[in-house]
């Protein structure tokens, strides 16, 4: 069948700036699909020769409704569409989210559910800087360090997996607790995890950190104040790459976080070198968590026993009445959540990951609000573009590491 | 987030005639919609929350006024979050914009614009963010059907 | 003794010999396993797909083995477009044009269930599919897939290019 014709196409986007004529700057766009784009952002880019004027920054290419698919499902089935915001680390959106559902129903975890919370929320920062400093490298040409990172991203792939069922979308957070407990043996091979992870880096680090070109490329580029930072709502790693040591798990502890011994990477300058140091520090720091928390976990149950919301015990749904009601209740109309608010946030791998839900008492949310880190940096990217170099804009855009589901909801 | 300072801030504010009360670990404090700049400005100097987190609106369809637009504000330095929520009509759904105080509010007034319709006075780009040139309507009012696809490339037949 | 028949038979047209068949079939051959084993893939990545997409071209899963290792980013470069996660109302015109860029011959993957079929966001917002908006030439389920279901689908895509035949030749005889 004939496709129409390709003049016909509309342009989904208006940009802010228009052609000025001959001799004047060109504009140059970048996007949506492009390799350095990490999925669908367009910049529109005014440039003067090879230095960037302007750049009107769009974003909404993967606008999935995320919103709008929470209000037809129970607040159990949401889980799986909270798990594809920030992608790359699944485990932290479920977990921020269950958090929020167990306010508004004011159910405390068990001991080892929050150890385990913790631990698995230090693994999902873990993939998430892997994938961020392996992708920023490789668009600037280190290849070879791209597949160092990702072999061990690999390795903990297939280890949640073995937790989960699944390698990078999980559905692991339930409310009040967690999908299923540890498997045997699941804690000896991330120690194994671990100690590899130390030899992969460590060259990760030789190759990189002193690397002329690297240093050229990244020092200087992309420079953030703290106040600029603080003003365009910059939180997480770009903000401490500033020198502002903000970090939700210190100033506003939660989970098992305030009882862990850890330090604060942060940066001189707030430039592109900083913001992957600061990232590769803060997988050392992850991995020492991660290996805290192996020794402080407690034995017991994951989940609490609750019926407003957890599922009972297969074998009495089917041979008692009530547990069968119970299940029947809470798989067709949802736990039913007392009316309320409540804004949970958590410190995801590019900064405050915010939960505000709203429920009117049902089973169905009102409205599930996503405080996205990713679409907060976006709105600020311009000003670490401009005046740069157009060759620029690739390890920048790479350094903010936006997520494009977690940008666009 | 420390109760003591929630409990000062929600006195003064007590005292200032804006209903203010602690639900949940955060101070949820209600303004009406013209005074709005003026308190966000007031937060902003004296009572030190500089990180303006979220913006972003709630439909009521079976209330009058109908939206309820809410902002998140954060101290960097107290470690305390304020909900500031202001109720506007279906008729007339403009609050003041805060992008002179805060330069992430842009692309968060323009989404809130997209998903709702809430008219950002002072916001001059309030071009679609999260939706594109040409969509019709605010998917995320209750009354936009969650199936209505406004497609850009007409569908053909597999 | 029989007679010798007055005339002889000339070849007709459409007349075919086996030898010059054998040569037709070889060459389909020969074209179909150069092309499976030099694929260009144009990684049209959005989502979430993304994320198994790099791994599925690392080790241990790599691609390279198949000959489908370097991404070209350029669609003129490219002959096969994989749709790697969910495309949105607002990146469909992208799609197209990008489609309508690439050279023949071209085929299309849709990668994950949001390229094959909207995965779970039937809303507002997704293409329910992408072969709503260009012909798709293997679909791979999964949110996201598996690698080895991804080496699968690209392997039964390579079963597709390798059986494709090629009227030239044939055609003008």
């Amino acid at each position: 069948m004939k496709l129409p014709p390709l003049t016909s196409l509309p342009n989904p986007v208006k940009s802010a700036f228009a052609p000025s004529g001959e001799g004047g700057p060109v504009i140059v766009n970048i996007g949506p699909s492009h390799p350095a784009t990490h999925g669908t952002v367009q910049i529109i880019a005014e440039l003067d020769g090879e230095r960037v004027l302007r750049t009107d920054v769009h974003c909404g290419y993967l606008h999935r409704g995320f919103e709008k698919e929470c209000e037809s499902h129970t607040w159990h089935t949401v889980i799986p569409y909270v798990d594809r915001l920030n992608y790359v680390s699944a485990l932290i959106n479920d977990f921020a989210y269950c958090e929020g559902v167990e306010r508004l129903l004011g159910i405390e975890i068990t001991p080892r559910c929050r150890y385990l919370r913790t631990l698995l929320s230090e693994y999902s920062r873990l993939v998430d800087h892997l994938t961020c400093v392996a992708a920023g490298l490789m668009e600037l040409g280190a290849m070879t360090a791209f597949l160092y990172l990702v072999m061990i991203r690999d390795y903990m792939y297939e280890h949640i997996a073995d937790l989960t069922g699944a390698r990078v979308t999980y559905s692991y957070g339930r409310i009040g607790g967690l999908a299923r407990d540890l498997p045997a043996g699941w804690l000896t091979r991330l120690a194994e995890i671990l100690d590899r992870y130390e030899v992969f880096i460590a060259r990760v680090h030789g190759l990189v950190d002193r690397n002329r070109i690297f240093i050229d490329r990244m020092r200087d580029v992309g420079v953030l104040t703290t106040a600029a930072a603080i003003d365009y709502g910059y939180t997480g790693p770009i903000l401490r790459s500033t020198g502002a040591p903000r970090d939700l798990r210190r100033d506003t502890p939660y989970l098992a976080y305030a009882e862990l011994d850890f330090d604060i990477p942060v940066g001189i300058k707030g430039d592109n070198y900083d913001r992957y140091f600061v990232r590769m520090r803060e997988m050392d720091e992850s991995v020492y968590m991660i290996r805290q928390l192996m020794e402080m976990l407690p034995e017991g149950p994951v989940d609490v026993v609750d019926h407003r919301c957890m599922f009972p015990d297969k074998a009495l749904v089917y041979t008692e009445i009530e547990s069968l009601i119970n299940h029947f209740k809470l798989v067709m109309d949802g736990p039913a959540v007392p009316a309320g608010e409540v804004y949970v946030a958590h410190e995801s791998p590019n900064g405050e990951l915010g939960f505000y839900l709203v429920s009117t008492g049902g089973g169905i949310p009102h409205k599930v609000h996503v405080r996205a880190p990713s679409f907060v940096h976006m709105g600020g990217v311009h000003t670490m573009l401009n005046g740069y170099q157009l060759a620029d804009i690739v390890p920048t855009f790479g350094s903010v590491n936006m997520i494009g589901g977690e940008c666009d909801r | 987030m420390t109760q003591g300072t929630l409990d000062t801030l929600r006195e003064r504010f007590s005292a200032d005639g804006l209903p203010a009360e602690i639900a949940l670990g955060t101070l949820v404090v209600h303004v009406a919609a013209p005074a709005m700049h003026a308190f966000a400005a007031k937060l902003k100097s004296e009572s030190g929350f500089d990180m303006l987190l979220d913006v972003t609106a709630i439909d009521w369809p079976g209330r009058d006024p109908r939206f309820d637009v809410v902002w998140h504000f954060y101290s960097t330095h107290e470690h305390v979050r304020v909900r500031v929520k202001t109720a506007v009509t279906e008729g007339s759904p403009v609050v003041p914009s805060l992008t002179k105080l805060y330069g992430s509010a842009a692309f968060m007034e323009r989404e809130c614009h997209d998903m709702y319709g809430i008219a950002f006075d002072g916001n001059d780009d309030l071009r679609p963010i999260l939706l594109y040139e040409g969509f019709v309507g605010h998917p995320l009012r209750k009354d936009y059907p969650k199936d209505r696809e406004q497609p850009l490339v007409p569908y053909r037949t597999p | 003794m029989m007679a010798r028949p007055a005339t002889i038979p000339i070849a007709r047209a459409d007349a075919r010999s086996g030898a010059f068949e054998y040569v037709t079939t070889k060459k389909d051959e020969l074209i179909g396993w150069a092309r499976k084993f030099s694929l260009f893939p144009y990684p049209f990545v959005t989502a979430c797909c993304a994320m198994e997409f790099m791994a599925v071209s690392s080790s241990p899963y790599d691609t390279d083995r198949f000959g489908a290792a370097l991404p070209r980013f350029s669609p003129r470069q490219a002959d096969l477009l994989m749709v790697v996660g969910t495309v949105t109302h607002k990146q469909a015109p992208i799609l197209r044009k990008v489609y309508e860029q690439m050279c023949e011959p071209k085929w299309v993957m849709a990668f994950g269930v949001c390229a094959t079929s909207g995965g779970f966001y039937q809303n507002y917002a997704a293409v329910q599919g992408i072969d709503r908006v260009i012909p798709v030439d293997v679909y791979i389920p999964g949110c996201p897939p598996r690698p080895e279901m991804v080496i699968d689908g690209i392997m039964q895509l390579q079963q597709k290019i390798a059986t494709a035949s090629h009227p030239i030749l044939t055609e003008r005889f």
